[in-house]
This record gives C-alpha cells, sequence and structure tokens, in this order.
C-alpha cells in the first residue's frame, strides 16, 4: 500500500535527521568521582547537607540494592549496565544571584531558548533577582537542570496559597517532618531493583504539598533535562495532596544528544488523601538514539499513586516518544473507598527504541472505579510492549475496571505486544478488557480518500484519531507539545 | 516461550527422577516450577512437589469396567481404553484406515513443565496414522487412573496425511488422588482436518497435567475443544504452530470450577505463516472456592502477514471466595494482521436474574438459565453435534 510505503520512508528520513532538541550546554559542574558505593551514598547526603535520618535511610536502601537483582522480565535487552562506570552526583557550581540576564551565563540562556522557554520565565530559571514580581505566569517551573534544582518559580504564589512546591533536597531541610512521613510511604525503598537504587542515590527531585481544601491555583511543572555527560539521574517526586485539595503536575522531558547509554531510574511517589484530585502528566522526549540503536536513555521508572482517601482520584496521562529503552508502568492502589485510578497513554517507538510500559490497577476498596486506555505506535525496528496488571481484591466490592489497549504497526521490522494480567477474587467486581493490533486499515484509508482527503492527510488524521483519546487528556499546555512530538515521531509523513 | 528454569528439591522430584532411570536429566535440572516461574505463578504445583508419586499399577477387568460405567461414552466409531497408562483394550476394532505407526516430530516443546515430566516418565499411548484421503470418523480415547499416589505418562502420537480426517474425543476420568500426565504430539497434515474434544472430568483429588504440541500445514484444521471438568488441579495446556498459509487453529474451552479446585486452559497459538486464521473462546464458571486461570498467547512471527487472530475470554463468578486470573497475551511481529483480544469478569446480571424472577422462574433456576446462556456460545463451537451433546449432559451432571 503506497502511503504505508510513503509512511515508512518519511519515518526513516524523520530517524535520520538529527535529534532536534539534542545539544549539550558547557557550564561548570561540581562532580563526584565515577563509581557506587556507601561513601558516594554519604558523599550526595553530605552534599545534600540532609539530616541524620536521610543518611540512614539512604544506606538502608543501598545494602537492599546490594541484595537485589536486576528485574529481567520486561521485553526489551540491552547491554549489562556497569553501575560502577557512571558520575552519580553531578551539580553546576554556585554563583552568586545574577542581577539581570545579562549576566546570566549565555550558556544556560542558549540552552533555554532551544528550548522555547519564554524570555521572562528565562530570567525566572535563572535566578535573576526581582524577576516573580515583574509579571504572573499561569505556570510554576523547577527545572531541574541535571542534579539540582536550579530555581524554582513562583513560589511566593504558591506559598500564599499554602501549597508547598520545591526541590525535595530543600523539602528534605525544611519541610523534614512531612518528607519522614511519606517519603517511601507509596514505593518503599526495597520495591524494585531500580527504586531501591533511586532511593539510595536520589539527588534531587520535586516535593509538592497541597494543605486540605486548596485547589492549586497553577499548574506545576518541570522540565527535566539530563546534561552533564556520564551522569546518572535519578530523580525523586513526593506529591502529597490533602483532604478536597487538588493539583495538576506536568512533567516534560528533553535531553541533549550524546553517544554513551545514560541510566535514568527515577521515582514518583503521589498521595491522594480523602476526596482529593491528582492529575500527573508527562511528555516524555529523551533522547531515543539514533537510527542504529547507538546511545539513548534507558527509562526505568518506578511511578505510583496511592488513593488512600475515600473518593481521591489520581489521573496518570503520559506520551512517550523518547528514550532507548523505556520501563515504566505508573499505578494506583485504589485503597480509599469510591477512589478513581485513570491510566492515559500514548506510546510511540521507533528505529531501535524499546517500550515496555503500562500501568498496575490494585483495587482494594469498595466502589473502586479504573480507566486504562493505552494507545501503541510502532515503527522502524522498534518494539512496545504493553504490560498491564488489574487486581481485584477480596474487599473490592462492585469495582470496575475498563481497559482498552491499541497498538497500531507501521513497517513490517517492528514488534507490537499486549501482556495484560487481570486478577480477580470478588465476584461483584467487574473488569472489561480489551485489545486489538492492526495497522492502518484500508478501508479507513478509502473512505477518507473517497472524500477527497490526500493518502497523507488520511494517514494523519487516522493516526490522530487513534491517539486522540489519550491526547485529549493532557492540559492545554502539554497537548501542543506532544502533538509536536507525535509529529516528529511519526506523523512528519502527513505534512 | 515461557521460562520454567526454577529449581528446587522436593521428594515428588526425587522420586520422579528416581523413576526415570537416567531419562530425568533434563527434569533434574528443570526442577518443579515454584509460583515464582512465570508461566505457574497461578498454579501452584506445590502439593504436587510434596508427594511421592509412584507407578499406578495394572488393573483388573472389573476395575476398569467398572470405571467406565458411568462415562459418557458416544455408541459409534472406534474406541481405545488405556488404564493406569496401559493400553487395556481396543473395545471396538478401528476401522483400516487409522494405522499404526510412529509420528513425525512436531515443534519443541521441552521447555515446558508438563512436557518434561513426560518425557523423564513416556509410557506408550495411542499412535495413530490417518491415511492420506481418507475420513477416519470418530475415535474415542478413553484415559482412566485409578489409585493414590500414582501418576501415569501416556504420550500419544497422531498424524493426519494430507487430506485426512479423524474426530478425536479425548476422555479422561479416575478415581482417588493421582496425577495424570498425557501428551499429544498431533501433526495436521495439508487440507487435513483433526477436531479434537476433550472431556477432563478426572477425581475431585487428582492432578492433571496435559500437554499438545499440535502443529498444523496448509490449508489444515486443528479443531480443539476443552472442557475442563474435574481435577483438584487440573491444567490444559496447547502449543499450536500454523506452519503453512492458510492453516487454522481453534483453541475454545469450558472450565466449571467449585469446591477447592483449580482449573487451568494454557495455550500458546504461534502463527508462523501468513494468511493463516486462530480462534479462541474460553468461558470460565466459578463457584464456592474455586480457581480459574486463562493464559492465552498469540505469537505471530513477521512472516505471518495477513494473520487473523481472534480470542475471546471470559470468567463469570458465582461466589465469595472464587477467583479468576487471567493473562490473555498479545506478540505481534507483522504489521498487516487483524489480533484482538477481550476479557471479562464478573458476576450474574442482576437485571437478567430479576427479569426472569418476575416471570414466575424461581431464583436457582434463573440462575442456572443465566449460567448455561453464558456457556452456550462457547458450546456452539463444538462442530460435532453427538460430542456437543455429551458435553452438554456432562455439564448439567
Amino acid at each position: 500500500m503506497p502511503a504505508v510505503t510513503e509512511t515508512r520512508e518519511t519515518v526513516e528520513k524523520l530517524a535520520k535527521s538529527s535529534y532536534e532538541w539534542g545539544f549539550e550546554t558547557d557550564i561548570e559542574m561540581d562532580i563526584a568521582p565515577k563509581g557506587l558505593n556507601e561513601e558516594t551514598v554519604r558523599l550526595i547526603s553530605a552534599r545534600k547537607e540532609e539530616p541524620e535520618w536521610m543518611l540512614e535511610w539512604r544506606l538502608k536502601a543501598f545494602r537492599m540494592w546490594l541484595e537485589m537483582k536486576e528485574p529481567e522480565w520486561a521485553k526489551v535487552s540491552h547491554p549489562p549496565i556497569d553501575y560502577q562506570d557512571a558520575h552519580y552526583f553531578a551539580q553546576p557550581k554556585k554563583k552568586p544571584g545574577p542581577k539581570s540576564l545579562d549576566e546570566v551565563d549565555p550558556e544556560l540562556l542558549k540552552t533555554y531558548a532551544k528550548l522555547g522557554i519564554p524570555l521572562h520565565e528565562q530570567a525566572l530559571l535563572a535566578g535573576v533577582e526581582g524577576a516573580e514580581e515583574q509579571k504572573r505566569m499561569p505556570v510554576a517551573v523547577d527545572a531541574v537542570f541535571d542534579s539540582v534544582s536550579v530555581a524554582t518559580t513562583f513560589r511566593k504564589t504558591l506559598e500564599e496559597a499554602g501549597v508547598i512546591f520545591c526541590p525535595i533536597s530543600e523539602a528534605i531541610r525544611e519541610h523534614s517532618d512531612l518528607v519522614r512521613q511519606y517519603l517511601g510511604s507509596v514505593v518503599p525503598a526495597g520495591d524494585n531493583f531500580f527504586a531501591a537504587l533511586n532511593s539510595a542515590v536520589f539527588t534531587d527531585g520535586s516535593f509538592v504539598y497541597v494543605p486540605k481544601g486548596v485547589r492549586c491555583p497553577m499548574e506545576l511543572s518541570t522540565y527535566f533535562r539530563i546534561n552533564a555527560r556520564n551522569t546518572g539521574q535519578f530523580e525523586r517526586t513526593l506529591i502529597i495532596v490533602e483532604e478536597r485539595a487538588s493539583v495538576s503536575y506536568l512533567e516534560g522531558c528533553t535531553a541533549p544528544q550524546r553517544d554513551e547509554n545514560q541510566l535514568h531510574a527515577a521515582v514518583v511517589e503521589l498521595i491522594a488523601m480523602d476526596d482529593a484530585s491528582i492529575k500527573y502528566s508527562t511528555v516524555q522526549n529523551w533522547y531515543p538514539g539514533d537510527d542504529e540503536g547507538r546511545g539513548g536513555i534507558y527509562n526505568f521508572v518506578t511511578k505510583r499513586g496511592a488513593c488512600r482517601g475515600a473518593r481521591s482520584k489520581i489521573s496518570w496521562t503520559q506520551v512517550e516518544t523518547g528514550s532507548s529503552i523505556t520501563w515504566k508502568y505508573p499505578s494506583c492502589v485504589l485503597a480509599g473507598e469510591g477512589s478513581v485510578g485513570e491510566f492515559y497513554s500514548v506510546a510511540v517507538t521507533n528505529n531501535h527504541q524499546q517500550a515496555d510500559t503500562g500501568t498496575k490497577m490494585i483495587h482494594l476498596a469498595p466502589n473502586t472505579r479504573s480507566t486504562i486506555i493505552a494507545k501503541t505506535i510502532s515503527a522502524g525496528k522498534s518494539d512496545s510492549t504493553y504490560r498491564g496488571l488489574v487486581r481485584m481484591q477480596p474487599k473490592a466490592r462492585n469495582a470496575r475496571n475498563f481497559t482498552q489497549c491499541d497498538s497500531l504497526l507501521i513497517g513490517d521490522q517492528c514488534g507490537a505486544h499486549t501482556v495484560p494480567y487481570i486478577e480477580s477474587r470478588n465476584m461483584t467486581a467487574r473488569i472489561e478488557h480489551e485489545a486489538t493490533t492492526s495497522k492502518i486499515s484500508e478501508d479507513q484509508l478509502f473512505y477518507c480518500r473517497s472524500r477527497g482527503l490526500s493518502e497523507e492527510d488520511a494517514v494523519g488524521l487516522i493516526v490522530n484519531g487513534f491517539c486522540r483519546e489519550v491526547l485529549k487528556e493532557l492540559p492545554m499546555e502539554f497537548a501542543v507539545e506532544a502533538q509536536k512530538l507525535l509529529q516528529i515521531s511519526l506523523e512528519g509523513s502527513v505534512g | 516461550m515461557s521460562v520454567e528454569t526454577t529449581v528446587q528439591t522436593s521428594p515428588g522430584l526425587e522420586a520422579f527422577v528416581g523413576r526415570a532411570a537416567g531419562h530425568g536429566t533434563a527434569l533434574a535440572a528443570m526442577g518443579i516450577p515454584t509460583r515464582r516461574a512465570e508461566a505457574w505463578r497461578y498454579t501452584p504445583l506445590r502439593a504436587f512437589a510434596d508427594t511421592v508419586w509412584a507407578e499406578a499399577p495394572a488393573l483388573s477387568d472389573a476395575q476398569v469396567q467398572a470405571l467406565l460405567a458411568d462415562l459418557p461414552l458416544p455408541e459409534a466409531g472406534s474406541r481405545v481404553v488405556f488404564a493406569n497408562g496401559r493400553k487395556f483394550d481396543v473395545l471396538d476394532s478401528l476401522s483400516e484406515s487409522i494405522l499404526v505407526s510412529a509420528a513425525e516430530p512436531v515443534d519443541p516443546i521441552e521447555d515446558r513443565f508438563s512436557a518434561v515430566l513426560n518425557a523423564a516418565l513416556a509410557q506408550d499411548g495411542l499412535s495413530v496414522r490417518v491415511a492420506a484421503g481418507t475420513d477416519a470418523g470418530m475415535l474415542t480415547l478413553a484415559s482412566l487412573t485409578s489409585g493414590d499416589a500414582v501418576s501415569t505418562h501416556l504420550r500419544h502420537r497422531i498424524v493426519l496425511e494430507e487430506g485426512a480426517s479423524l474426530t478425536l474425543y479425548d476422555l479422561n476420568a479416575g478415581e482417588g488422588r493421582y496425577v495424570a500426565n498425557p501428551r499429544f504430539d498431533i501433526v495436521v497434515g495439508k487440507g487435513a482436518r483433526l477436531t479434537h474434544v476433550k472431556l477432563q472430568q478426572d477425581s475431585q483429588t487428582a492432578g492433571h497435567l496435559a500437554i499438545i504440541a499440535a502443529s498444523v500445514d496448509a490449508g489444515g484444521n486443528y479443531d480443539s475443544f476443552t472442557l475442563n471438568h474435574g481435577g483438584e488441579l487440573a491444567r490444559h495446556e496447547v502449543v499450536s504452530t500454523l506452519n503453512a498459509p492458510h492453516a487454522q487453529v481453534h483453541v475454545n474451552g469450558i472450565q466449571i470450577v467449585d469446591g477447592n479446585r483449580l482449573n487451568d486452559l494454557t495455550s500458546m497459538i504461534h502463527h508462523a505463516a501468513p494468511d493463516c486464521g486462530s480462534r479462541q473462546t474460553v468461558k470460565t464458571v466459578l463457584s464456592e472456592n474455586g480457581q480459574g486461570v486463562f493464559q492465552g498467547k498469540i505469537l505471530v512471527d513477521r512472516i505471518a502477514q495477513k494473520t487473523d487472530g481472534y480470542q475471546m475470554n471470559q470468567a463469570l463468578l458465582l461466589s465469595e471466595k472464587a477467583q479468576i486470573n487471567s493473562k490473555p497475551e498479545l506478540e505481534i511481529y507483522a504489521d498487516d494482521v487483524k489480533c484482538s483480544h477481550g476479557a471479562t469478569v464478573g458476576a450474574l446480571d442482576d437485571e437478567q436474574l430479576f427479569y426472569l424472577r418476575s416471570r414466575g422462574i424461581p431464583e436457582a433456576e434463573a440462575r442456572d438459565i443465566l449460567v448455561r446462556a453464558f456457556l452456550l456460545d462457547a458450546l456452539d463451537l463444538v462442530t460435532d453435534e453427538i460430542l456437543r451433546d455429551l458435553l452438554q449432559r456432562s455439564i448439567r451432571a
């Protein structure tokens, strides 16, 4: 079929064009020596000026990690990772805050410009004094520039509302009680190999606390960037939303082009109390490796949300287009009566990318509901797997789950796999699961073409429609970027 | 392919390896899988590993006739009876077209526990070759087991040459606490058709670990249906390969699980050639403390373009303690395919129940009607009317 041939050609062409957001900023770094041992953990803790309990917590995690084996069940393959051959700490050298953008390191500004961050926001990010008062922006940004949050913007506005949004290293020092109470309560340090590694050596990440009854006044956003060569990035995010409070959190990623594989093992923990709601959106576009599959990020992430309160809600939305290997299962533990878990995902793989992603919905309480919509698009020589679990525990009376997994294959060298686990121990719980795998159907193409659309437009329309259920879940700020990413990964064939 | 490499030592394993007398190397190396082995995560073999299973002794005529007495047997066709792993009798003369000879090798299943166990202790089972172009009609294979802490490991070989056809009625029953571990190597030739209808009503305390390797040539059809109805722990495992264009495979089934029993239907449908089709409908009804397992995988190779694969798996839970674990799996490497699967889990619909009761049907009867209706579209897939009728009567019993 010509349309598909063209699509394939265009995809190949696109793959050859270099990574649009592949660039590297040359900034002075404070880097720990390569290697991982107890000393590394102590060094990270010391540099972060952490309290004693935190160091103990890290060391405990590190000892557990030593005992654990790297998981092998995911449908991905990669050369063995040498955990000793990486820097576990990299921090931009501190300078006094610049008075204006003129004093800011021009390399940093260039990076922001390439990322498309508006000038004013750049000033905020670069920590220019007095920039906060100039203008109100609707989005708060916590830029994780390599391992340290360089600046957190809009803190005043958030502080007035009682919302805490800061780097987690700062939270460990300043909101020690909160962190100590909740850190590791959703993803225990020994949960899995990568979570244990993260717990031992995480360098930074974001902390959000929304107090009772507060609707967070703005969307919270982080730009994750991996910048220095050979530094594993271990982000730790902790979001706590109290009764009747709500927050929408945006996480977006781009990374510079480089040759060596980089390990990224983040842990994200969400906690929702009675009637609370958390919406967590991700656009992930890390460097996927070149068209031979060299380089690219290994993205081994543990994301889990606990709906602890009655009628609480956690919603994960993700658009995954980057990374050479993705290993990611944002999950919901539905412990509060009537709580709701949602998972909306678009995963696009091309060239030699491998994605093994999905979700877990653990229904513990009565009347809990969950929805899973997963769209997978495979092209080139890539492999993409949906792996999910829906579990109804004995107390999950009248619980409901609906799951839909659709895969679209473009080209005959790729693979698409669906591995759902469905477990029910309550007769009143109802589970519906459906999965389809197909290419763009000739009927659909014919229908579009008979109405005067060009083949390219028709393919574009169909791919767009294929992902629509997920894209519409994204907040405005991300919808635009997500569409752009899809275009770069696949839809280029349309234009 | 499943990974079943979990090695452990147990009295059961040692006894099996001892009985294998030198053929047990692969079994000793594999061990008896624990729940950490992906293929056995829902079907624990712990109790199985703790028993020393001896070779089942020969049964007397009277014992065999007693076992045969209450079984649902068709009147027509040929019949072969195996009792405690030994060929007891060929009760009706096999029609001349059924020639006994060695089978050709089929796709390897040697990484699967049930096959490894059978390989170590294999006993001669049915060996059938249906000559090209012949319709061999119906053949009843009755496998009966009786005794405590005994096991049988029959190995059957069935070859259908080009254009041949056979209806195999595979009946499993017995008394006591035993393990039946049959293996079938099946080759369906070009344009041939094997209808394999299995009724598994082994004793409520028995173990049943059946494994079937079926390979299907161009235009051939392996049409199978299993009623899993007995056994304390019973797995029916099918590994079928569609080897050439226009081959068809059906792996359908019903599982009715009550008491403290566990019934498991595990299948792998491997599309290794273009233009093939596979259909699978599996329905499980669970009551009391019953546990149901369904693991169905469809694998589509890169060359298997124009594959049409469909899988439906539904479970009905009738009690608070019943449990279903289901893992429908698609692994697809070809782009021009149509593959889908669906799965549902739930209880009887209160509205449907209310509808029937409002028309004067007592609750128990109304429930019964709804359960039978649930099973009907799976049962309808049994193409042989006589066997469908036998299965239906067996479900009611």
